[in-house]
Order: structure tokens, then C-alpha cells, then sequence
């Protein structure tokens, strides 16, 4: 037998939709997490209730590494349709634990297999017919158990903490996977170099978070009040989250009287409409969605920019229409958000590059909106959005709201009375405004697109126009200082840099790595925020080939980054992209920079 | 002008708005002007109403009344979205939202719908005068079958009726009437406002410009010569006390959950106004009789309006601050910790 190989692999497990393997495999993610080990799970899933093939890859690194991996060390085969394909997917050496009548008879011959009768072991040991088909996923966990020997506490505790809201589930699972676990003891002698072991000191105050979980605790904490949604894969669950925490955190004990009012609309015009209704009226709002949704929000988007609504837009992208691949990861509305609109329209976009600021994102974005006074657009994708992601725990916020330039009834009294919704007095674009409701006189006025002057008043006049678009202009240049910076990495002093957003972050870092092993190291700036903080031009004049990765097929941030430089460093930048619907791995990152870098070097 | 002051101070002149760029003798400045008689005489305060509108000749009348309020001339057929959301946010505020049949029956469809089926607290009246003005003409949805446009085009397709509609959906508030009865308008727009949920005033109001002409349906003369009032309207508010001197059994006297009344005296055969299948029965007879039936149709005095049923405080959900708002320190770090 070879080296054992310690706390660095990937299971994959291929099951079929709606089987119930989904639980399976978060036990058996947390369990590893248990025993103090990072783990990186992705769940590859079908735009289906029932009966296509499903892939969970759950990646475990001693370094903590979060990028998918496309080289698969375990396989566990659970789905006849696509084991054949399944098996190209495990490196040389790898495992396979299969149900014991796929055939192996001319399979791959370099792979250790471990041919378990899970369907026999279910029919004679799950007593409960109607739980059989559920349970029967569990058996493999207690293979992968007694394969890679997890602790039984491990074990036990990922169950109960899968199962805390259904503590009588426990017991049921537990015997199931003790079932695998027991076949595992009885009938199998290891083949392979595969281990885990507890670890100290990786995982200390480090939790598992979705994304859109984050999202959701991040608008609570931000004060959301009015949320308004249509179902889409994959944000609905950001509103599912956000029910759920809302009626345990905003809802009065005695009464049932809630501080929050969450609406499923008829639509994603509806979902944005009142959203913007309600920010109109002084709540907190937000509506959630992907990209189909962000085509249907398209118009709403244009009057709040220039009725100068603050408004918070989630956009967890996907991969386009949902005839397409809904259930894939993308980061293709980056242009389309950035711009959506008819008109001069341009909007904040904050770009989330991990849970933890899904939730300060998803937290401030409110902030942002109020003191800008337009909509805000916070673009995770399902890759963060939907997948568990290792993270430090969230911090407590410390700032007060921020709710922008209000006028209130005595801030009128004291002004006399004498004030312009849309008249620049600050000299940073950004005008005051009252909300519906307030007593005085003076305090109403009239809501409109764009045909207004400072007054609010009606008016088609052009200098009244073209003044309040060079406004409009003067604010976003003020909030463009203001949105959240660009984290910059020079520590490789390396005269190459790489840029990327979002959800590509944690391959990158894992790149970045591997090109310092091969004696390439890589500057890196990770950008955070729409409009391009003036740092991402400073940071293209300080190296001479700059990379910019992203999940799309056009380069989309690529385009926007070469419009905000000045000719002469437009050459320098290079476009890395990866747009099949998987997250990127961090090979798509290494290789191709590495290549690059051959060429020049 | 009148000085007289209201129960809310003012005078009738505090709720005029900005002159009126629609034609004139158009319907639609007959409203905003029954709609300035109702608010005034309501006392209504400036502060509380909030105008709302989407898109079309009818969705810019809201600048022409009650300019000291709040308004939101919104995007074609959005009305609904922004007025429930509004809503929401400040359950305190009057809603009083204005479209056309266009910006309803066409592109708003949905919209109306859906707000008719949470029965958001908010009147919505519609300036319905089967066209497209500002677009010069085209038909709208609720051009009657057969009805001709001023260049001579048949109309082939049937009305959609939004009194009907909305009576389908379970509408707790339906009226029509015509922008020249403002013996009627006014007190369905008090009616309406009173109203706790979605409260639907159609009104056929002319366009003088595009659809008053012979083989409109919608124009002056025919809606004068077949308009048929099922009852004699009037509001009583709350702060008035009622006096009736009718005889016994000729009038029906609904009162609404803030005290006030709306009293029907009969004038034919005798409608309940809370029978929703008499109600549609009613449309449906004068439709075939070639009749516009004009008064309350239909109201439920006692249903829950959306912030009700959405179980809203109170206080206004725009009035919480951090405090009510946040996860206490213990609760974040308790949840934060089941993450783990």
C-alpha cells in the first residue's frame, strides 16, 4: 500500500435527484467538519424534482481550500445512469464504493472498488417502507465512515445537528448509517491510501453558511422591513431564509404581530414594484431574484434611478434562461445589473466575495441605498448563494443605521419650510427628501421619472434635465468613493496581478498558491463594488500583465475594467474566463496564467 | 373660493393641485374635481394621502389635486405594486391610487388582480374611458365590443370589465359611475376611501378628443342616455351624525368599520350591496339591456385588509429603528453559534 493520504481529498457523491441524498451528504459534511477538518462542499444539482442525476462534491483540505475540484478521489456510485461516465471523473489510485450489481467487469482498472449491496442491505435492515428510500443514502455514509475512519461522535453529531429541528429523525439515521458502517467492519479490508484525522486548530470559530443564509440574516441585521419576491432557483431560498428567521427574531411573542411583511408576488415586476413602493414610503425594502427576474425588473430599475428610490436588489446568478441551465452557477449579469435600464441609467452593485460578506453586503447594502437614494444591486451566484461555505462567525454591527438625507417634520420647522427634493445643497449630488406621512406642509411632493426640476416640479425644459442628469452623474461619483474598496494583495511584489469579484475568489486564492509554487507568484486585487473603485487603475499601472478571472463567456468585468483605463494600460489586462456552469476550479486559474506566463517570461 | 375650513383646517382651495394639462372637457378633470370636493368635505389630511399612479392621461390627474401631498406617478400598469408596498411600509397612509383602463384592463391586469385578491387597503379608481389618449386613440380593453373608433376602426374584440373582474376576485369595494354624476362620484369616492381594503371605482369618463363621437360607448351622450343608477348614494362620515327620514324599507344604510355610512335609496328594484352574485347579476343584466349600471355594487364592510392579514404592527413598519429591528447581541450570538 502507497503513502496514506491524510485530510486532503474529494468525495464526490452521484445520486439520483429528490432521493433524499441531499441530507446524506451534509451529515457527512458535517461530521468532517466535527473532527476539526475544513471542508468544501458543492452540490451539482438537476433543474428537476424527481429522477435526474445529482452530484455532491465535498471537498476536504488540510489548508482549507473552497474551490470545486474536478479530480475526484472518492466516488460514491449511486446512480446506474451515469456511473459509467462517473468513473472517468476519479483520478488513478482513486476509490469507488458502488452499488454492488453495477458491473465492473471492464471498468477502469487503476481504481480500488468497493461493491456494497445497498439496496439489499436497505430492503433487509430499514424496517420503515416509507422511509427506505431515504434512509438507504445513509447506509453510504457509514461506508464513507468506516472507510476514512470518522469517529461515531463525529458521525453522531452530524446527524443531530442535520436533524435539529427533527430530533426524532436521529435515532432512525443513526441506525441506517450504522448499517453501512457494520457492512464496512464486516466485509471490507482498506485497499486504498485514503484517512481522515481529527485536527486542531483549522476550524476554531468557523461555521457552515450558505450564502443566501448569510444574505438573509444580513438583511434582518440590516433592518429590511418590507421584502418582496417571486420563486426563482437559486434566490428563493433567500426569501424562504428570511421568512424563517423572521418568524423567530421578528415577530412578537404574545401578539404574532410581525415587524417585517414579506410578500410572495405575482411576479418579479410586482416583487421589485413594491419594493420600491414601500422604500418610497420610508421601510427598509429589498426584493430577491435572479437574472430571468432581473429582465422582468428592468423598467422598475430606470424610474427608482431617477425617482432616486433606495431600493436593495438581490441578484444570486444563474446560468440565463430557465429553459437553459437554472441550476447552474454564473456570473453573467455583471454588465446587464450594472447598467439595466432604458436611458442613462447606472447602478451600485455590491459583489459579495464570500458568505461572510453576503452578510455585511447584504447587511449595509440598506445603508448604501438610503444614503444614495437608488436602488443597490447585491450580486452573489448560486455557487455562494446555495452551497455550505466554511466561514469565521458573523461580527455584530456596530454603526447605526445610516437612512441618508431625511427630512423630518422638525428639520422642516427649522428650515422654515423652504426645501427641493432634488436640489444639490450638500454639493455631492446627493439631494434631500421626505417620506410620505410626514406633518408638515411643506413636506410633500411629487414623484416622477425624469421629467422634473429641483423642485420636483413637472417639466420637459432641456437645461432642467441636463442639470439633473449631471447630478445624477455627480452622485454616483460621490458614492463611488463611498462603496466598499477593492482588497488589495501585493505581498508576491510580483509585476503580474490578478483581478477577480465574487464567488471566483476562493479558486484564486487557491491559484495564487500554486503559481507561487511554480515560482510565479501573483499580486491580487479582489474587486468589491460597481462603479470600479480609481484603486483598480492604480493597481494596472503598478504591473505589467494583469489577469482578470470571472465565471462568464464575454468577460464582462474584463470590458468594464478596459473602459475605466486610460489607453495606455489597456494592453496589460488579459481575460480568464470559465462559463460551463461548474464553479471554477482553480486549475482554470493556474493554468492559463501559467501558460501566459511562460510566453512572457 | 370658498373659506370655509374643514375638520382638518383648511380651506377647499388646500386641496387643488397644479392646473391640468389634459384636454378640456375632458372626464377626467370632472373626477379630479369630485375628488378635491370629496377629500375637502372628508377633511382628509394634505399629510396622510398619498397620490399614486402609473401611466396614461388618468395617472397625471394626481398632480392636479391636493398638491401639499405626497404622489408617485409610477411606471405603466404598476400602480398596484407601488400603492402595496407603500401600503406596508405605512399602514397610516390614505392610498389613494388612480389609473385608466389601459394602465388596469391592459398592462395592469395582473397587477390589479393580485392587489384586488390581498385586498390592500387603498382605493383604486379607474378613469375609464375605453382608449389610449396620450398614445392618440388606439382602443383600450374595456372598448365595448363593436364600439368605433373616431376613424371609423370596429372594435372586434370583448370588454374586459373591471367591475366584474374585480367582483370574481372577490373585490370587498365595487362601484361604478360616470365622471358627469358627481352627485354620484362624490360620495363613492368618500365611500371608497372609508373603506378598509381594496375599494374599485370605475368611472367612464370621456375623451373628448378620441371617443366622444357617434358608436363610442364611452362618449358623453350615450353614457347620459344609458346610464342606469341602482341606487341613490350617500355618505354619512364618521364625525357626522345620520339622520334618516326615508321611509322604512327604501333605504339601506351600510355602515363601514370607522363609524361612517354609506346610505343606498332605492330607485328600482332593490339590490343588496353585499350580494356579490346579485352584484355581477346586476352588471350582467344591463349589459344585456344595452344599460351602464352606475352605483355601489358591492362592498364587504368587514374583511381584513392585507396589513391585517400580513399580522403589521400597528406602528408603522417604516417607524422601527435598529433597536426593534436587529438580533440582540445574545440572540446573534446564539444563532451564529447553531451555524457551527
Amino acid at each position: 500500500m502507497t503513502e496514506p493520504i491524510v485530510n486532503d481529498l474529494t468525495i464526490q457523491a452521484a445520486t439520483v435527484n429528490g432521493s433524499g441524498s441531499q441530507t446524506a451528504n451534509l451529515v457527512l459534511t458535517r461530521a468532517i467538519f466535527k473532527m476539526g477538518i475544513p471542508v468544501a462542499p458543492k452540490n451539482v444539482f438537476p433543474s428537476n424534482i424527481e429522477g435526474l442525476p445529482t452530484w455532491y462534491q465535498l471537498r476536504v483540505t488540510p489548508e482549507g481550500h473552497m474551490a470545486r475540484k474536478d479530480r475526484i478521489d472518492i466516488l460514491v456510485a449511486f446512480n446506474a445512469a451515469t456511473w459509467r461516465d462517473d468513473l472517468k471523473s476519479v483520478r488513478p489510485g482513486g476509490v469507488v464504493i458502488h452499488e454492488e450489481s453495477y458491473s465492473t467487469a471492464d471498468a477502469r482498472t487503476d481504481l480500488v472498488y468497493y461493491a456494497v449491496p445497498f439496496s439489499k442491505l436497505a430492503k433487509a435492515k430499514i424496517p420503515s417502507d416509507t422511509l427506505r428510500k431515504q434512509l438507504a443514502n445513509m447506509i453510504y455514509v457509514g461506508v464513507v465512515a468506516g472507510l476514512l475512519g470518522i469517529p461515531w461522535d463525529a458521525v453522531e453529531h452530524g446527524v443531530r445537528r442535520q436533524f435539529l429541528s427533527k430530533p426524532k429523525a436521529v435515532q432512525v439515521n443513526l441506525d441506517a448509517i450504522k448499517v453501512g458502517l457494520d457492512y464496512w467492519q464486516d466485509n471490507f479490508s482498506k485497499q486504498d491510501a485514503y484517512r481522515l484525522e481529527p485536527m486542531t486548530g483549522r476550524v476554531d470559530g468557523k461555521v457552515l453558511v450558505e450564502g443566501n443564509q448569510a444574505a438573509a440574516l444580513g438583511a434582518l441585521m440590516g433592518g429590511v422591513t418590507v421584502a418582496a419576491w417571486y420563486p426563482i432557483t437559486p434566490s428563493s431560498s433567500l426569501c424562504e431564509y428570511l421568512i424563517a428567521y423572521s418568524d423567530r427574531f421578528r415577530t412578537d411573542p404574545k401578539t404574532g404581530d410581525k415587524r417585517i411583511a414579506i410578500v410572495q408576488a405575482e411576479d418579479e415586476l410586482a416583487a421589485v414594484g413594491m419594493a420600491i413602493g414601500a422604500a418610497w414610503a420610508g421601510a427598509r425594502s429589498m426584493t430577491s431574484t435572479s437574472g430571468p427576474g432581473i429582465s422582468l425588473m428592468a423598467e422598475f430599475a430606470g424610474l427608482a434611478y431617477y425617482a432616486e428610490v433606495p431600493v436593495v436588489i438581490f441578484d444570486i446568478q444563474r446560468i440565463g434562461p430557465s429553459t437553459g441551465l437554472p441550476t447552474r452557477t454564473s456570473q453573467g449579469d455583471i454588465g446587464f445589473a450594472y447598467t439595466i435600464s432604458h436611458g442613462d441609467t447606472k447602478h451600485l452593485v455590491l459583489l459579495p466575495g464570500s458568505v461572510e460578506e453576503c452578510y455585511e453586503f447584504g447587511r449595509d447594502a440598506f445603508d448604501y441605498a438610503d444614503r444614495f437614494q437608488t436602488p443597490v444591486f447585491v450580486l452573489s451566484d448560486l455557487d455562494l448563494g446555495m452551497n455550505l461555505w466554511m466561514t469565521p462567525e458573523f461580527k455584530y454591527p456596530e454603526k447605526p443605521f445610516d437612512r441618508g438625507k431625511v427630512l423630518s417634520k422638525e428639520d422642516l420647522d427649522r428650515l422654515g419650510g423652504e426645501w427641493a427634493r432634488y436640489m444639490d445643497v450638500d454639493g455631492d449630488g446627493v439631494t434631500y427628501r421626505t417620506l410620505p406621512g410626514t406633518d408638515h406642509p411643506a413636506a410633500g411632493f411629487f414623484t416622477r421619472g425624469s421629467g422634473h426640476d429641483e423642485h420636483a416640479r413637472y417639466t420637459e425644459r432641456a437645461d432642467a434635465y441636463s442639470r439633473n442628469m449631471d447630478r445624477l452623474s455627480k452622485k454616483f461619483e460621490t458614492a463611488r468613493k463611498a462603496m466598499p474598496a477593492p482588497v488589495i494583495d501585493e505581498s508576491a511584489g510580483s509585476s503580474s496581478g490578478l483581478i477577480a469579484f465574487g464567488s471566483t475568489h476562493v479558486a484564486v486564492v487557491e491559484a495564487r498558491d500554486a503559481l507561487a509554487e511554480a515560482g510565479r507568484p501573483v499580486d491580487y486585487l479582489r474587486i468589491r463594488a460597481l462603479p470600479l473603485s480609481p484603486e483598480v487603475a492604480e493597481f494596472v499601472r503598478r504591473h505589467e500583465r494583469v489577469y482578470v478571472v470571472e465565471q462568464n463567456r464575454d468577460g464582462q468585468m474584463f470590458d468594464l475594467i478596459r473602459l475605466a483605463l486610460p489607453p495606455d494600460l489597456i494592453a496589460r489586462l488579459h481575460s480568464i474566463r470559465h462559463y460551463d456552469g461548474q464553479p471554477i476550479p482553480a486549475d482554470a486559474v493556474t493554468e492559463p496564467i501559467l501558460e501566459a506566463e511562460k510566453v512572457t517570461a | 373660493m370658498s373659506t370655509t375650513l374643514n375638520r382638518a383646517g383648511l380651506t377647499r382651495d388646500a386641496y387643488k393641485g397644479a392646473a391640468t394639462t389634459l384636454c378640456a372637457g375632458c372626464g377626467h378633470n370632472s373626477i379630479t374635481n369630485h375628488m378635491i370636493k370629496a377629500l375637502y368635505e372628508l377633511g382628509v389630511e394634505p399629510h396622510r394621502l398619498a397620490k399614486m399612479s402609473g401611466i396614461g392621461c388618468s395617472s397625471k390627474t394626481p398632480a392636479y389635486f391636493v398638491e401639499t401631498a405626497h404622489g408617485f406617478n409610477g411606471v405603466h400598469g404598476r400602480m398596484p405594486a407601488l400603492t402595496t408596498g407603500a401600503q406596508l411600509a405605512n399602514r397610516e397612509l390614505i392610498m389613494l391610487g388612480v389609473s385608466g383602463d389601459g394602465d388596469t384592463a391592459s398592462i395592469g391586469l395582473g397587477q390589479f388582480m393580485h392587489m384586488i385578491r390581498r385586498n390592500v387597503d387603498a382605493t383604486y379608481i379607474i378613469e375609464d374611458n375605453g382608449t389610449y389618449g396620450l398614445t392618440k386613440g388606439q382602443f383600450s380593453a374595456t372598448a365595448d365590443l363593436g364600439s368605433v373608433q373616431k376613424k371609423g376602426a370596429v372594435n372586434t374584440f370583448q370588454p374586459i370589465d373591471p367591475c366584474a373582474v374585480a367582483l370574481t376576485l372577490g373585490c370587498t369595494f365595487v362601484a361604478r359611475s360616470f365622471s358627469g354624476d358627481g352627485k354620484q362620484v362624490v360620495p363613492l369616492i368618500k365611500a371608497a376611501l372609508a373603506h378598509r381594503g381594496t375599494a374599485v371605482l370605475d368611472i367612464v369618463s370621456p375623451c373628448v378628443t378620441f371617443n366622444d363621437h357617434d358608436g363610442s360607448t364611452k362618449s358623453y351622450s350615450w353614457v347620459k342616455d344609458h346610464e342606469e343608477s341602482i341606487a341613490d348614494v350617500s355618505f354619512i362620515p364618521f364625525f357626522e351624525e345620520v339622520h334618516v327620514d326615508y321611509e322604512p324599507g327604501t333605504v339601506r344604510d351600510v355602515q363601514l368599520h370607522d363609524g361612517s355610512h354609506i346610505l343606498l335609496k332605492k330607485l328600482g328594484e332593490d339590490h343588496d350591496p353585499k350580494d356579490r352574485r346579485a352584484a355581477l347579476r346586476v352588471i350582467e343584466e344591463g349589459r344585456a339591456q344595452g344599460h351602464l349600471v352606475t352605483g355601489l355594487l358591492y362592498v364587504d364592510p368587514d374583511s381584513a385588509d392585507f396589513a391585517s392579514t400580513e399580522k403589521l404592527p400597528s406602528t408603522p413598519l417604516k417607524d422601527f429603528e435598529e433597536n426593534d429591528l436587529r438580533l440582540s447581541r445574545d440572540d446573534f450570538a446564539q444563532f451564529m453559534a447553531e451555524f457551527a
